[in-house]
């Protein structure tokens, strides 16, 4: 099999191949352009005859559940991140794999994590072929360097469920980590010792995979209330010792940042949401679990309070400040995506207004209408912003791999994207001529936030008319762009070679951007 | 790359946790060039540029032969110039020097009576820290080459601070540097009288002489120089001696422009400890002030040194305030808004202010001599501290420029 082939220049006018591991794939055509037809992808039909009338799935051990769901080569295995770096579930899976002799699988993790570096020997002896997902960290300087035997390939959570749904990625066994579970397979995140809130990116695995198997290490009798997974979409149900560790699966970034910088850019962020008159009564935002968005968080409480304000509904990433603004009286509901602390997970399970979503309801680009689009406001993250206001978020200057797309693409259809960043990193401008990797188009980014300025993008005039007379220094990218090179100096370009090592897909399953070898 | 620990020496920071630094080993050789290596967490984007400027450097002090090895962090090229300079210097004897670009953001003078509420302090040698500290606003930044700098490393944070002064934006905030204690503090003028230092922070100063001494050694540079205009000096009282000569130190010279009292090293020549009430430094801070006041030039309060506190900051600026204080020093940028906020004047006095000022205008309209506000008098002291606290809350955003229209 070819790794990819035939190089045209998509709408973007990034070079990008039509096939993809031996897959045909569509170059971006440009937002909202490309227009499927036809039927979604359609599971298996199952017959119970086949299944325990007394709903009793349990098989003894992952290794039996995996021969019976017909582990063999090539097959697509798809585990996810809801114990982020605390998983312990897809290591043991490739393990067994690597152990019956098992070759090329596609792994399609909902995003990788440190931890999962591990699994780079079974990328070295041919046990996985590609991943499809995100290539983190290590993962990712592997991918970059061109290690890996197939393309990578990168794609957001709502272009996730897009591609099981669509069919362009066929799961063949669907491993799912829950915190709490019953022998028929019903399944929450919101309890046990490893939970971690709710179980949405493993959704559309248990709808379509062929073979769907839960791993629990805390088994209850039926029925599993409340049960995020249903039991009826569930093939097998594997009781283990442990399957994630708890202190890791809260781990991260869900302290509010000290570094008087950021704390300066996200007060300037708040500042210019309040002057644009976005916060408002009745407003939504979603604000990721990063230091600087959960104190733009914090100021956002602020201002609600001084106001009297409330806010309908915040998107999360979920942790202890938002759950406070809830409790508070600040925000009537949480649609949650992810949830990053043990307060949030308390308030899933204890608060009725503490809703778990999916990548489905909130982000799915090939569905009648998805919830990041309904914000208002979406602090947003990055690696690399241009001078056309394209972002990146998963590579760095330096050409190498290192992030996943998250829910980046799918929120920058909110109602306006701010993306608070510093100028530059340890001398690395951050706002540059043109991003390395291209993960999002210019046209969804609306404001910039750096600690010496603020560029509104020349689309939004609207917003450009709203923060005339502003105190906060408002000026154009390409001035942040120059004020960053002058302190840093201009950069060379990093010395890519040809080789295409991974692809970048867009929200309906088109490609953006290929990452290419970086010649060590 | 090999050194020989005899020979070699060495400059700047590494490590875990150090950023925008860079630590140059060099070793100077007989014979085979110059051998430079480059370990840099930016190679990729600046490998090429590091290398370039490290030679530019070498040719400048014409070393034709080392070893030398560059770890850097990301280090720009200010930083990675002071870095060179220095170890050159510790290897060679040399009178050149190697200027980085003058900004001509950085060419500014201060006002003898400018706004001082809030100073920043930065470690002289910690170039990761200087970057940002202008985006944070603060009245002042000072360069701290006394306190904040392990003794071994005095040498090298001169060519930084030099350097610094030079080449990084502090967007307007007045340039301060702290030099060493009277006498070694002289041979820092060198490194910053050139380079557009504003104001000069003499530490643990006790007598008037010592002002004499570096006065003397200022105009012996600024006339080398050609340099027009005045430095201006805050002598840090932080001893019971300087507390003692506080009114005598504030006027030796007419380029004093504020005292600021010390507090840490004043309490502990007391023989006492620094609490939060203070009380142990209350004589002290209300000689300082009123010296000051005697003197006509300002006085500055000690920092708080508990940055996470935030509450104890505020009721620490607001007592500061009431005892006379003009400003304080700060060690964390997130101190710097709390400090403008609670020593800039309130409602109460812009109001006050305002109707003093509008008296004085209508007797002025009216050909009177006197002003008066009510049945009060009003001397022309108090109408020009009016006229100042007006200023100031218009410059703050407290009070609108068109402010007598909108009466």
């Amino acid at each position: 099999m070819k790794r990819y082939d035939k190089l045209v220049k998509n709408a973007a006018g990034r070079l990008v191949p039509e096939e993809i591991n031996g897959q045909k794939a569509i170059p971006y055509m440009g937002i909202g352009k490309y227009r499927p037809t036809g039927r979604k992808y359609a599971p298996l039909i199952a017959t119970c005859a086949d299944y325990p009338l007394d709903g009793n799935k349990i098989i003894p051990s992952l290794k039996e559940a995996l021969i019976k769901s017909g582990l063999k080569d090539g097959m697509t295995i798809s585990t996810h991140h809801h114990f982020r770096n605390g998983d312990l579930v897809a290591q043991q899976v490739f393990d067994i794999a690597a152990e019956m002799g098992v070759k090329n699988l596609v792994w399609f993790p909902s995003a990788s994590f440190e931890c999962h570096s591990t699994l780079i020997k079974y990328l070295e002896d041919g046990t996985i072929h590609h991943i499809e997902g995100s290539m983190n960290g290590a993962l990712g300087r592997f991918t970059t360097e061109g290690k890996m035997t197939g393309i990578g390939v990168l794609r957001s959570h709502g272009g996730r469920y897009q591609a099981i749904q669509d069919g362009e990625v066929h799961i063949d066994i669907a491993v799912i980590a829950a915190p709490t579970a019953d022998p028929f397979g019903n399944a929450t995140g919101d309890r046990g010792s490893a939970a971690c809130g709710l179980l949405g990116f493993a959704l559309g695995d248990s709808e379509f995979a062929d073979r769907v198997i839960v791993v629990t290490d805390n088994l209850v009798p039926f029925p599993c209330i409340p049960w995020q997974i249903q039991g009826n979409n569930v093939d097998y149900v594997v009781q283990l010792e442990q399957i994630g560790i708890p202190e890791k699966i809260v781990s991260g970034t869900t302290e509010i940042t000290k570094s008087p910088d950021r704390l300066l850019l996200a007060e300037m962020t708040a500042q210019f949401c309040d002057e644009a008159g976005i916060i408002r009564d009745g407003f939504s935002f979603q604000a990721g679990a990063g230091g600087t968005s959960l104190s733009i968080g914090i100021y956002f409480a602020e201002i609600l309070k001084k106001r009297g304000y409330k806010a309908r509904f915040a998107r999360g990433g979920s942790n202890k400040y938002l759950v406070k603004m809830l409790e508070d009286g600040l925000v009537e509901y949480i649609l949650d995506g992810q949830t990053f602390d043990l307060e949030g997970v308390r308030s899933m399970r204890e608060n009725a207004n503490h809703l778990n979503t999916s990548p489905f309801t909130s982000y799915n680009y090939h569905g009648k209408g998805f919830f990041a689009s309904l914000l208002d406001v979406v602090i947003l993250g990055a690696t690399e912003i241009d001078v056309n206001f394209n972002g990146n978020v998963v590579s760095h200057s330096d050409g190498y791999l290192l992030h996943g797309i998250g829910g980046w693409q799918n929120c920058l259809f909110s109602k306006c994207t701010i993306i608070p960043i510093p100028l530059f990193r340890d001398r690395i401008p951050v706002i540059i001529d043109e991003v390395t990797t291209l993960c999002g188009p210019g046209e969804l980014i609306d404001v910039i936030v750096t600690e010496r300025g603020i560029a509104i993008n020349p689309l939004r005039t609207d917003l450009i008319e709203k923060m005339k007379g502003s105190s906060l220094p408002i000026k154009t990218i390409q001035e942040l762009k120059e004020e960053a090179e002058k302190i840093c100096g201009k950069p060379s370009k990093p010395k890519f070679g040809e080789e295409v090592v991974a692809a970048v897909k867009w929200v309906d399953g088109t490609v953006i951007d290929v990452v290419r070898r970086i010649e060590k | 790359m090999e050194f020989n620990l005899e020979k070699c020496k060495s400059s700047g920071n590494k490590g875990k946790g150090v950023r925008s630094d860079c630590f140059i080993t060099m070793e100077l050789s007989d014979s085979n060039g110059l051998e430079i290596e480059i370990n840099s967490k930016v190679n990729a984007l600046y490998g090429d540029a590091i290398r370039e400027l490290a030679l530019k450097i070498l040719n400048h002090f014409s070393v034709t032969n080392a070893k030398v090895m560059i770890e850097d962090s990301g280090a720009i090229d200010c930083v990675i110039a002071a870095r060179m300079e220095a170890v050159i210097k510790l290897l060679i004897d040399t009178d050149k020097t190697f200027l980085t670009d003058f900004l001509q953001e950085n060419q500014y003078k201060t006002e003898r009576d400018k706004n001082r509420f809030s100073r920043l302090y930065l470690p002289g040698n910690s170039p990761s820290l200087m970057l940002n500290a202008g985006i944070h606003k603060p009245d002042g930044i000072i360069l701290d080459l006394e306190d904040a700098v392990a003794v071994d490393k005095k040498y090298e944070a001169r060519f930084l601070v030099r350097n610094a002064l030079r080449s990084i934006d502090f967007y307007g905030a007045e340039l301060m540097v702290r030099i060493n204690q009277i006498p070694a503090g002289l041979d820092d003028l060198d490194f910053i009288i050139p380079h557009n230092v504003n104001l000069i922070l003499v530490p643990k100063c006790e007598e008037a002489d010592q002002i004499i001494l570096l006065n003397n050694k200022i105009e012996e540079i600024k006339k080398k120089h050609s340099i027009e205009g005045n430095i201006w000096l805050m002598p840090i009282i932080e001893s019971a001696k300087g507390v003692m000569n506080a009114y005598q130190i504030a006027t030796s010279a007419n380029n004093i422009v504020a005292l600021a009292i010390g507090l840490e090293d004043y309490t502990a020549d007391l023989g006492t400890r620094r609490t939060n009430e203070a009380t142990e430094s209350f004589f002290a801070r209300s000689v300082v002030v009123n010296a000051c006041r005697a003197a006509g030039i300002q006085p500055i309060d000690s920092v708080f040194s508990d940055v996470g506190d935030m509450e104890g900051l505020k009721e620490n600026v607001i007592k500061s305030k009431a005892l006379g204080f003009d400003g304080m020093g700060c060690i964390h940028p997130r101190q710097i808004r709390v400090i403008h906020e609670y020593f800039a004047p309130d409602v109460k006095e812009i109001d006050k202010a305002k109707k003093i000022v509008i008296a004085f205008e209508d007797a002025t309209a009216k050909g009177l001599g006197v002003v008066s506000l009510g049945t009060k008098m009003i001397d022309p002291p108090v109408v020009k501290r009016a006229q100042k606290t007006i200023d100031l809350a218009v410059n703050m955003g407290k009070l609108s420029k068109e402010w007598r229209n909108e009466e």
